[in-house]
């Protein structure tokens, strides 16, 4: 039998069995933001131990970062605190910081993938659960604690034990106006949000092989709503096309011998699963989230489940305590549901494919009445894209807030929140209580191209039916 | 660095019921703006504990029958959502020894045992039970066991299961790797050498 992605660079990256079993993994490439890391650091300081490897440790801040006005000193102290404390750490140790005036500052998983430092075959952590996304150029990428963060810095090593793989095939084609946002909270729905405890995912199917890079991302990146600590696609000539002639990506004769070492990473044919899924393309709609945990969801043309027909008790209590706090009804269709707020971006849905998705639709378009839209680039390096396509012109003119790049709405660490119990169409990662800033305010997650039909109709919608290009062009 | 062997957890419970318990639930982005884990005692499911204007919800850690209590009951996926250690940081900051529930949420398990916080599974049926029994007796006494695996009051006898290495990192006062981490530090750097890392030329 032949091994898997997963086996095959857990084995690469060991340096040992620790005596209480675990592994010692050697840990390619950690990313560092301010929320998670100045706890680290000072654990670091009171052990009086050195960064043993700073060149292979990269930070950026996102969490804190206003996105309308950037000027120092920030009106939050706490978060200017944050800021200088990131800034100190890296000066001190001698790691590579984008900070804000670098034009490479953005969201650590945008950037990582876009700087081309998360290559295939690497062992990636950072302290954000979101790591996963890396997974998506073919590394091991996996989201740790604080004092993990202290360990890597410590020794570039964890201790840690393998997971099982699962291979979550998804097999046919997408249907029109059907993104990889889709796909992701569609594989969420089908195994759980406690779907993935124990597992790695390994996502492949033709419809993974056809997906471009920033779809494979966004994939990735919501493993871990699964349960799943790892996600992850096995390398191909997209992922090589995508790295080729990033800053951090090999150059030269390194270029051959690093896509012949990641041809070779890849999961063999005959490689062995814990356990496989295969999933129907037909199947998946664009999906909205109407509950406060990422699998409550349904397709666009479908009703809120009631908790009486739940399988079990738990999911009966759970499908209840949503409905209360989402102040919604059993039976009712989520489409029509008006909304307050729409959220484009985050580390999830902010890249230039996302982007461009929509800013064709906008046009000639207006954001409805009474609507707030924001539109929040993941990056600087996709702000100036946009910027030069006219996409940003484009979110302006259709009445969208185009703001700096951060992690924004996504988690209310910056001054972007919910006020009261708003409604928000969100392209994030969570609808948990409170997630987005008011602790009582209602997150909808969907896909960018389904929060541009809300903004513009200022209710959840069909976004084939508000855009019938998406249909037409298809 | 001696670390403590954490074997038995003995004290009053608290029931903090329903599935999928996520990180933003435990502890608010808002409390995350801190450079150290010292500020977090307190902090611990502020939101489902109070209201926007300070007065209670009338949950069961504020309940005055439930004080003082260092066992949390929880249910599915526990701990689920951000990588945010702060979430077992405020827990044992606010003086909870051990977690028992029907399933964890891995990083949320590791990050709780890197500090020495137990997280310890029982089936849905048992840990109703203990919260049953908890509500009905607040004052009842549990003991968390690692040596026999079992979640213990006068009279009865829960089964709890973990996987084995966490369990004896616990148990052997090793929950903290960093020391072993860096014995091996030769061994890690052979490897390091073989290993290609990102650069900007």
């Amino acid at each position: 039998m032949g091994k898997t992605l997963y086996r095959k660079v857990w084995e690469a990256h060991s340096a040992g069995i620790l005596p209480d079993g675990r592994t010692q993994l050697f840990i390619d490439t950690m990313y560092l933001h301010e929320v998670t890391s100045p706890q680290a650091f000072a654990m670091l300081r009171e052990l009086g131990l050195p960064v043993l490897h700073p060149e292979r440790l990269f930070a950026v801040p996102d969490h804190i970062i206003p996105t309308d006005d950037q000027t120092e000193p920030y009106a939050d102290p706490r978060a200017a605190t944050m800021l200088t404390e990131l800034r100190r750490n890296c000066r001190d140790n001698n790691i590579r910081l984008f900070d804000l005036p670098s034009g490479q500052q953005g969201i650590v998983h945008m950037v990582g993938p876009e700087l081309g430092i998360s290559q295939p075959g690497m062992t990636i952590v950072c302290g954000d659960s979101h790591t996963a996304t890396h997974g998506a150029v073919g590394a091991v990428a996996m989201g740790i604690g604080t004092t993990q963060v202290r360990d890597v810095l410590a020794t570039q090593t964890l201790a840690m034990s393998p997971l099982k793989v699962r291979a979550v095939r998804v097999e046919g084609r997408l249907k029109p106006g059907v993104t990889a946002k889709d796909v992701a909270l569609h594989i969420i729905h089908r195994l759980g949000a406690d779907g993935g405890l124990g597992y790695a995912y390994e996502f492949g199917g033709s419809v993974i092989r056809d997906m471009e890079m920033d779809g494979r991302l966004t994939v990735c990146n919501l493993a871990i709503e699964g349960a799943a600590r790892r996600g992850y696609i096995n390398p191909d000539e997209k992922t090589f096309e995508y790295l080729k002639g990033r800053p951090y990506a090999p150059k030269g004769a390194e270029w051959d011998a690093a896509v012949a070492r990641w041809k070779a990473i890849a999961s063999d044919a005959d490689a062995e699963y814990d356990d496989i899924v295969t999933i129907d393309a037909n199947d998946i709609e664009p999906t909205v989230t109407w509950g406060i945990s990422p699998d409550m969801s349904i397709g666009i043309n479908g009703t809120i489940p009631a908790p009486e027909d739940a399988a079990d008790d738990e999911t009966r209590k759970a499908r209840a305590a949503a409905l209360e706090y989402m102040k919604l009804q059993a039976g009712q269709p989520i489409k029509g549901l008006p909304v307050d707020v729409v959220f484009i971006g985050s580390c999830t849905n902010g890249r230039i494919s996302d982007f461009r998705a929509v800013a064709p639709l906008l046009k000639g378009r207006h954001v409805a009445e009474g609507i707030r839209a924001l539109a929040v680039p993941g990056s600087q390096m996709t702000a100036r894209q946009c910027e030069e396509e006219g996409i940003a012109d484009t979110f302006r003119a259709a009445g969208f807030e185009w703001r700096l790049p951060g992690c924004s709405m996504c988690l209310a660490m910056n001054p972007d929140r919910l006020v009261g119990d708003q409604v928000c169409a969100s392209t994030s990662n969570r609808n948990f209580k409170g997630r987005q800033g008011s602790p009582t305010g209602r997150t909808l997650l969907m896909s960018p191209v389904m929060a541009a039909a809300a903004a513009v109709t200022g209710r959840v919608s069909d976004a084939r039916e508000v855009f019938p290009s998406i249909v037409s062009n298809s | 660095m001696a670390l403590a062997k954490i074997i038995t957890i003995t004290g009053k419970a608290v029931p903090v019921p329903g599935a999928d318990m996520d990180t933003d639930r435990i502890i608010p982005a808002r409390f995350l703006k801190c450079i150290t884990f010292d500020e977090l005692a307190g902090t611990m499911f502020y939101d489902e504990r109070f209201n926007a204007d300070g007065s209670s919800k009338g949950h069961p850690i504020d309940a005055p029958q439930h004080k003082g209590a260092s066992i949390i009951l929880g249910g599915e996926n526990f701990g689920c959502g951000s990588s945010r250690e702060h979430a077992p940081q405020c827990i044992k900051r606010s003086g909870i020894r051990a977690v028992v529930a029907v399933s964890f949420a891995e990083i949320f398990f590791g990050n709780s045992s890197g500090i020495g916080l137990p997280c310890v599974c029982a089936s849905p049926e048992d840990v109703q039970r203990a919260m049953d029994i908890t509500t009905q007796n607040p004052d009842t006494e549990w003991r968390v066991d690692l040596e026999t695996m079992t979640l213990g009051c006068p009279g009865t006898s829960i089964p709890l299961h973990m996987p084995e290495e966490p369990r004896a990192a616990l148990m052997q006062g090793r929950w903290d790797a960093v020391a072993e981490l860096m014995n091996a530090q030769e061994a890690v750097e052979r490897l390091a050498a073989t290993l290609p890392r990102a650069t900007c030329n």
